[in-house]
C-alpha cells in the first residue's frame, strides 16, 4: 500500500494579518507526482515557503502532517534532514561560500540525521561528480561561490543538481522551468525524473503546460485564491492551457 | 589652505620640543647631514598643526586625543635579549622562507633578520643603514611631500623616524619569494612611542611581494606611528599585504602613499585585527595610464576597538582601474571607519573606479561610519560605491537552513565567508592561508558568533550609487 507523505488539511496560514491561503487540502503519497497550477499570486509559492519552513507565516488553522507527524513543529533544517527539499524560485546567491564546502556540509548533516555516516572528501567528490553528470554542469562549478553571479537557468539547475545530491523524499519544485531554455528545460526534466522512485514525490509548481510533458504528473491542482479549487489527471493542465484559469474559477464561486 | 600660525599650539608639548632638539644636537650624528632639515621640516609643520581633533576633517569620525593625551617619549633601545628568533619564528608568518627584516620598538634588529640572497641585485635592507649610500634615491622621498605635510601623523613621523625597511627592487628582477617585514613592540615600549619608516621601490617591470605584519609581544599601551612609500614604475607588479595584530591597548597609525608608473599593477591589502585605535590612511597616486589597482582591506574587531581605513585615490591619467573592497565584523562596542575618497582629473578618462565598503555588525552597540566622496571631473569614467550596514542576510541564512545546515552553523558559514571574500585576494598562497586560519580563529573566539545577530542597523550606511 502506498503510504502518505503530505496530508495537508484545512490549512489557512497568511503574513502579517492577511490571509492568504485559505483552507488548502492536498494529499501527496509516495510515488507520486504533483503539479500546482494557478493565477499569479494564488498563494503557490507561500504554500512552498511554508513547507520549507520561512520564517515570517502565521498558520492560523489546519494541519500539516509529514510522514506522520507535525511538519510545522519542524525547523527548516530538520525538515530538510528529514526528507523536505525546496527548489527556489529565486535562488540565494551566497558569494564567499563555496559550492563545495557548502553541499558536503549539507549532505553530511542530512546523512547525520539518518544514522548515517558522514562522507569524507573523497566520497563526496565522487557523489557529486557523478550527479554533475546527470544535469550536463561544468567541472568549475563545484569550485564556484553558490549561485554567485550565475545565470539565471545556471542557478535552476544548480537547485535540481542539489536535489539530486540530497535526494530528497518530497521535492518541492518552484517555477523550476521560469528562465530555462529548451535544452536546459530536457535536462533538468530529465534530472528530475531520474530522481522519482516509488518511495519519494515531486510537487511541481509550474504555469506552464510544456514542463509537465517533461515530468508527467499523476494529479495536477488549481489553486485559486488560497485553496485548491480543482484536481484532475494530466489532462486538466492541457485543459488549463487552452481555456486558462477563468472558467475554473467562476465555477468555484458558483458552487461556494 | 593657509595657516597664520600665532600662538604655539598647546599640543606640542614641551617634552616633545626638548626630544627633537636633543637628538637633532647629537653629535656626533650617525645621519647624513641632510636628513636633519628634512626632519626639521616635518617637525614645523607639526608644531604648526598639533595633533588632529575630530574638528579635521579629515579625523571627523576617530578621535585620537588619547594618542595626544600621552606624554611624549620615543621609544628606547630594547634589550638584546628582549626578543629571540624562536620567537619570531613562532610568530605571524615566521615560517615564511625569503628575506625577512625585523625591528623591535622600531629599532632594526640585525640578528633576527635575515639578509636576501647577497648575489641578488636587490636590495633589502634596513632604511637608517642605506641614508649614505642611497642617498640619491632616498632623500627625494623623504623630503615631506603635500600628503606628507597634509597628515600630523605623517609629520611627527618625518621628524622623529628611528629606522624601517628599505626595499630596491631592479628592473625586470623577480623575487620568488616574499619579503616580511615584522614589526614588534615589546613589553618596552610602553607609554612610548615608535616611528618608523618604509621605503619600496619597484623598478620597472620588476614583480614582489612584501608582507608587513605589526605585532606585539605582551599587551601595553603605546603609539605605532608608520609610514611607508611605495614606488611602483611602469609595468611593475607588487603585492603588500599589511597585516595588524597589535596589542587590544596600542595605537597604530599608519601613512601608505603609493606612486604608481604607466600599466603597473598594485595590490594592497590592509588587514586590521589589533590596537586600541587603528588608522591607516592610504594614498594612491595613479600617475601614469593603463594601470591597475586594489585595495582590499579587512577589519575584525572587538571590545571598545576602532579600526580606521581613510583612502584617498587620485586618478590622474586615463584608462587605469582602481578597485576598492573593505569589509569589516564588528562585535562588542567596537567601531568601523571608513571614508573613501576617489579623486578623477580631467584628464583620466575611461577611469574604472569602484569601492565597496560592507559592515556585519555581531552587536547592538557596534557602529560604523562609511563614507564615500567622489570627486569626478572627467566624463568618460564609470564610478560606482556601495555600503550597507547590518546584519547577515536573512534570506541567505533561510536557503542554508532549507539544505539541512543548522542556524548555527549557517550564520558562522555567512560570516566566514564576509571575512574570505577579502582574505581570498591575496595572491601569496602561503601568506593567504595563514591570514585565513588567525582571522577564522579570531571570529571563533567571539561569543556573538552564533548568538542572535544585531537586529537594528547603525551607523550610517550609504546606499548603493
Ligand atoms: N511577505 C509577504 N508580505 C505580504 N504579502 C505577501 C507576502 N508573501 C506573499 N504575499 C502575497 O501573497 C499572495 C500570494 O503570493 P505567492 O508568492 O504565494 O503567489 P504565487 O502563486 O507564487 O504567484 P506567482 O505565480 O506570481 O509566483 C500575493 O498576493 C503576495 O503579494
Ligand atoms: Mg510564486
Amino acid at each position: 500500500m502506498k503510504q502518505p507523505i503530505l496530508e495537508i488539511t484545512n490549512l489557512r496560514a497568511g503574513v502579517e494579518g492577511k490571509e492568504i491561503l485559505k483552507g488548502l487540502n492536498l494529499r501527496i503519497s509516495e510515488g507520486e507526482v504533483h503539479a500546482v497550477m494557478g493565477p499569479n499570486g494564488s498563494g503557490k509559492s507561500t504554500l512552498a515557503s511554508i513547507l520549507a519552513g520561512r520564517d515570517g507565516y502565521t498558520i492560523t488553522d489546519g494541519q500539516i502532517v509529514y510522514g506522520g507527524v507535525d511538519l510545522v513543529e519542524m525547523s527548516p533544517e530538520v525538515r530538510a534532514r528529514e526528507g523536505v527539499f525546496l527548489a527556489f524560485q529565486y535562488p540565494v546567491e551566497i558569494p564567499g561560500v563555496n559550492t563545495t564546502y557548502f553541499l558536503k556540509a549539507a549532505l553530511n548533516e542530512v546523512r547525520k540525521h539518518n544514522g548515517l555516516s558522514e562522507l569524507d572528501a573523497m566520497e563526496f567528490l565522487t557523489l557529486v561528480k557523478e550527479k554533475m553528470k546527470i544535469l550536463h554542469l561544468p567541472e568549475d562549478f563545484l569550485k564556484r561561490p553558490v549561485n554567485a553571479g550565475f545565470s539565471g537557468g545556471e542557478k535552476k539547475r544548480n537547485e535540481i543538481f542539489q536535489m539530486a545530491v540530497l535526494d530528497p523524499k518530497l521535492a518541492i519544485l518552484d517555477e523550476t522551468d521560469s528562465g530555462l531554455d529548451i535544452d536546459a528545460l530536457k535536462v533538468v526534466s530529465a534530472g528530475v525524473n531520474k530522481l522519482k522512485r516509488a518511495d519519494n514525490a515531486q510537487l511541481v509548481i509550474t504555469h506552464y503546460q510544456r514542463l509537465l510533458d517533461y515530468i508527467v504528473p499523476d494529479f495536477v491542482h488549481v489553486l485559486s485564491n488560497g485553496r485548491i479549487v480543482r484536481s484532475g489527471g494530466k489532462e486538466l493542465a492541457l485543459e488549463l492551457e487552452e481555456r486558462g484559469y477563468d472558467w475554473i474559477v467562476k465555477e468555484d464561486l458558483q458552487t461556494a | 589652505m593657509t595657516s597664520i600660525q600665532s600662538k604655539p599650539t598647546p599640543a606640542v608639548a614641551d617634552p616633545m620640543v626638548r626630544e627633537f632638539e636633543r637628538r637633532a644636537g647629537q653629535t656626533p650624528t650617525t645621519e647624513p647631514s641632510w636628513v636633519l632639515p628634512l626632519r626639521r621640516a616635518g617637525f614645523n609643520r607639526f608644531s604648526e598643526t598639533g595633533y588632529p581633533t575630530i574638528r579635521d576633517e579629515d579625523w571627523r569620525f576617530t578621535n585620537i586625543a588619547p594618542v595626544a593625551k600621552l606624554p611624549f617619549q620615543t621609544a628606547s633601545l630594547p634589550g638584546a635579549e628582549s626578543v629571540t628568533a624562536e620567537q619570531i619564528d613562532t610568530a605571524t608568518f615566521g615560517t615564511l622562507p625569503g628575506p625577512r627584516l625585523v625591528f623591535v620598538n622600531g629599532y632594526f634588529s640585525a640578528a633576527l633578520s635575515r639578509p636576501s640572497d647577497p648575489t641578488a641585485k636587490s636590495t633589502i635592507g634596513n632604511l637608517a643603514a642605506h641614508l649614505e649610500g642611497n642617498a640619491s634615491v632616498i632623500q627625494p622621498l623623504l623630503t615631506p611631500s603635500q600628503h606628507i605635510l597634509d597628515d600630523p601623523f605623517a609629520c611627527l613621523n618625518t621628524a622623529f623616524f628611528q629606522d624601517g625597511a628599505f626595499i630596491h627592487v631592479p628592473a625586470g628582477a623577480e623575487l620568488k619569494d616574499p619579503i616580511h617585514l615584522v614589526f614588534i613592540a615589546t613589553n618596552e615600549a610602553k607609554g612610548a612611542s615608535i616611528h618608523t619608516r618604509n621605503l619600496i621601490i619597484a623598478e620597472a617591470g620588476s614583480r614582489f611581494t612584501v608582507i608587513e605584519s605589526c605585532i606585539s609581544f605582551g599587551a601595553q599601551a603605546y603609539v605605532a606611528n608608520s609610514c611607508s612609500n611605495f614606488v611602483v614604475r611602469e609595468g611593475a607588479s607588487l603585492e603588500h599585504v599589511k597585516f595588524q595584530d597589535e596589542s587590544p591597548d596600542a595605537f597604530h597609525l599608519a601613512n601608505l602613499h603609493s606612486d604608481l608608473g604607466a600599466a603597473s599593477q598594485y595590490t594592497s591589502h590592509s588587514f586590521a585585527l589589533g590596537g586600541l585605535i587603528s588608522r591607516n590612511t592610504i594614498r594612491s597616486k595613479l600617475n601614469g595610464p593603463g594601470l591597475e589597482c586594489i585595495f582590499n582591506g579587512l577589519y575584525v574587531t572587538r571590545r571598545n576597538q576602532v579600526a580606521d581605513h581613510h583612502m584617498v585615490i587620485n586618478h590622474n591619467e586615463p584608462n587605469c582601474a582602481s578597485h576598492e573592497y573593505f569589509n569589516g565584523i564588528l562585535d562588542d562596542e567596537s567601531k568601523g571607519v571608513f571614508h573613501g575618497r576617489i579623486l578623477v582629473q580631467p584628464e583620466a578618462q575611461k577611469t574604472d573606479a569602484k569601492q565597496t565598503n560592507k559592515n556585519i555588525l555581531l552587536s547592538n552597540s557596534a557602529t560604523v561610519d562609511s563614507k564615500p566622496q567622489l570627486e569626478i571631473y572627467a566624463d568618460d569614467v564609470k564610478c560606482t560605491h556601495g555600503a550597507t550596514v547590518g546584519q547577515l542576510n536573512e534570506e541567505s541564512i533561510f536557503y542554508l537552513r532549507s539544505r539541512g545546515i543548522g542556524k548555527e552553523t549557517a550564520r558562522r558559514m555567512l560570516i566566514h565567508s564576509f571575512a574570505g571574500e577579502i582574505t581570498e585576494r591575496v595572491q601569496c598562497t602561503p601568506v593567504r592561508e595563514e591570514i585565513d586560519r588567525i582571522v577564522w580563529n579570531r571570529l571563533e573566539e567571539s561569543p556573538s558568533l552564533s548568538e542572535k545577530l544585531a537586529t537594528a542597523s547603525n551607523g550610517t550606511p550609504t546606499p548603493e550609487a
